[in-house]
């Protein structure tokens, strides 16, 4: 227990820290655009804003690309694109890995057989070649949005998986067999029984379907199945790619958008390792030195956070 | 676990061992013919979402082709015939007809004419790429996980040491890192800056393949930076599941045991916690290979490495539907397989799973 004890305060600041990045990525997806715009003057589109492959200065606060666009701006621009990819196909990816892992671990029979099995097949279909052969069919049409749907479609079966092994674990517990004798229906029981026990879970998955999505739109810009106008971390390395910063030491232009795919990375992994707290009763417990932390952590935030 | 009975059960445990032998085979047996009716099962799951999505999707791939085909020379009533029995189009037959040619069709390796590289058929184009692919992938996945595991298990072993506390961060930032990227920046350090490895290729061009001592050791050094970008992004997913797994384990009460009856530290730690441990990475595998494929594809795009990766990169470019097509089945089907031998592996490493099964 006391060789235990070290490690929880880092653990809290790692959280903390985590929060703190993802915290900062969303203000820039929100007012950055308008920062860049008014404050700096600058345009992620605009040719020729400054010279070709300027470095960082007070102008261009991370110097210009070959067509002379300012970096900055284009990171601005796809941190926005790139966090909407992320929560609209993390949210598709997780309501489905909810939905499809809940039911098969629940249901019971022929139709659990065959949703599990489902599940499993989608689970060793490989995810990116999928989803490169249907975004070539859609051939960027429908914009991000498209993308997003199909990044969301294409990624849920590894969180299925985890909820349906948690939902088995539960299934079998006494509370939920109790609710079943006095009546309840069988969507009351998934919904209000089993559910706020799998939030921590849920959340988790969440966290990694946002960050997933994020990586896969990258992957799929920086390849050019993307979506080829819109200004994203993706696309922008796509360009460095195919211009060549590498060659020329852009550095400027070719470490921001990378960096910031890791951040957004780092930050989900730090973060979760709340979620793992609140996921293991045994980490809870060790957290809670003092009486006073333990009632706000068991009874307020787990089924505060179902809903 | 095993072990705690040792010296009176010695020759009952043979006599019972000898006897189930064949018992043993048995389940094994059972255990394996339905791990592969699952991937036969799966397998056809890939085969007609492949077949579905052209024809789901909105716009006309075949027609597409065909002007691609036509632009390229003169197209013949039989591979009219054959991109409309892969892609659909032209709807003169039923859905179900065009459905069993189809995979009648994949039975015998037909995927039609690649338009990237016209007029070849894309079977053999695959067949081009393939072996590059299996080696870099395979070598560097076994390295991976092989390394990834066990530094996990010593970050593991002792939760909050100073291993694990210096481990466990750098390899949540490592293992956020794309793929892509972090093959761009080893290609500038490495090849670019100090010019150590070649950029890009699969093999000097001037070398012919084959068995001689000039080719592979080239082929070595081409293969060098993509195994690397591959094991340095993958090895830390391996190594946070391992990682976490292990800080539970070394906590169980058989751990305990092996550590009271006087087991020496790397035998607790390598029989008894690890062994038990190791056990969730290899079921979550699959979920682990698609990520690993999928960055791997992505890898040899950025180094122009002749596999499967860069022919989809060509596949892309060109819009080579039956190339994409063909590409995303064969590498479905090597993660099916890569699939199946993880999860005979696990009937080897869990005897709970053969006894389940009788």
């Amino acid at each position: 227990m006391t060789r235990r004890l070290p490690i929880r305060v880092p653990a809290n600041r790692k959280v903390r820290f985590g929060l703190l990045i993802f915290l900062v990525l969303v203000l820039v997806a929100a007012f950055g655009p308008l920062f860049v715009s008014h404050v700096l003057g600058q345009s992620p589109t605009r040719l020729h804003a400054g010279g070709a492959l300027e470095s960082p200065s007070g102008k261009h606060w991370l110097g210009t690309t070959s067509s002379g666009q300012d970096v900055l701006a284009q990171l601005v621009a796809g941190t926005r694109t790139s966090l909407l990819v992320g929560l609209v196909g993390g949210a598709i990816a997780t309501a489905l890995a909810v939905l499809l892992g809940v039911l098969s671990g629940y249901s019971t029979g022929r139709s659990g057989a065959a949703l599990t099995a489902f599940v499993n097949i989608f689970l060793v279909i490989p995810g990116l070649p999928l989803l490169i052969l249907v975004a070539s069919y859609t051939r960027g049409r429908g914009g991000w949005v498209t993308v997003a749907v199909i990044i969301g479609l294409t990624s849920w079966a590894g969180g299925a998986r985890a909820k349906r092994a948690q939902t088995l674990s539960l299934r079998n517990r006494d509370f939920v067999a109790a609710a079943g004798y006095s009546g309840e229906s069988r969507a009351r029981i998934l919904f209000l029984e089993v559910m706020p026990h799998l939030a921590p879970v849920i959340a988790s998955t969440f966290l990694f379907s946002v960050v997933g999505s994020i990586a896969a739109e990258a992957g799929l810009d920086f390849i050019g199945a993307g979506h080829a106008s819109t200004v994203s971390w993706g696309t922008m390395l796509y360009w460095v790619q195919s211009q060549g910063a590498l060659q020329s030491g852009a550095w400027w232009w070719f470490l921001p958008p990378g960096l910031c795919i890791a951040l957004v990375g780092t930050a989900a992994g730090l973060v979760n390792f709340g979620v793992d707290e609140l996921a293991d009763p045994r980490l809870r417990t060790r957290r809670a030195t003092g009486p006073a932390a333990r009632p706000r952590r068991t009874g307020g935030l787990t089924p505060e956070k179902a809903r | 676990m095993g072990g705690v009975t040792l010296s009176p059960a010695v020759p009952e445990a043979a006599a019972r061992s000898r006897t189930s032998r064949s018992a043993v085979r048995q389940i094994w047996g059972s255990v394996l013919l339905k791990r592969i009716v699952f991937y036969l099962v799966a397998a056809w799951a890939a085969a007609t979402l492949n077949f579905l999505l052209p024809r789901m999707m909105p716009g006309d791939p075949a027609s597409a082709i065909l002007l691609k085909m036509s632009e390229l020379g003169p197209v013949t009533p039989d591979r009219v015939q054959l991109v409309h029995r892969l892609f659909g189009g032209a709807a003169s037959e039923p859905l179900w007809r065009q459905y069993f040619s189809y995979l009648g069709g994949l039975l015998h390796g037909d995927f039609g004419l690649s338009l990237a590289f016209y007029p070849t058929p894309v079977s053999t184009v695959v067949r081009s790429g393939f072996l590059w692919s299996v080696l870099l992938l395979g070598v560097s996945t076994v390295i991976a996980f092989v390394v990834g595991t066990a530094l996990g298990a010593l970050a593991g072993r002792r939760p909050g040491g100073w291993l694990d506390s210096v481990i466990s961060p750098l390899s949540i930032f490592v293992h956020a890192l794309p793929y892509f990227w972090a093959a761009l920046i080893l290609v500038y350090v490495f090849a670019f800056r100090l010019d150590w490895f070649p950029l890009s290729g699969g093999a000097g061009p001037d070398l012919a393949p084959g068995f001689d001592p000039a080719f592979i050791s080239s082929a070595i050094t081409h293969a060098m930076l993509p195994a690397a970008t591959i094991v340095l992004t993958s090895i830390s997913g391996w190594l946070i599941h391992m990682r976490n797994m292990m800080a539970s384990v070394v906590n169980e009460d058989y751990v305990l045991l092996a550590r009271a009856k006087g087991l020496s530290e790397t035998r607790v730690t390598t029989a008894y916690a690890a062994r038990n441990a190791v056990l969730p990475s290899i079921s979550s595998f699959a979920v682990s290979i698609g990520l690993v494929v999928g960055g791997s594809l992505l890898t040899e795009m950025v180094f122009n490495y002749p596999g499967l990766g860069s022919l989809l990169n060509q596949a892309i470019l060109n819009l080579d539907y039956p190339l994409m097509q063909a590409l995303f089945l064969v590498i479905s089907m090597t993660v099916l397989v890569a699939n199946f031998v993880m999860d005979c592996l696990y009937v080897l490493l869990d005897p709970r799973t053969r006894e389940a099964a009788s």
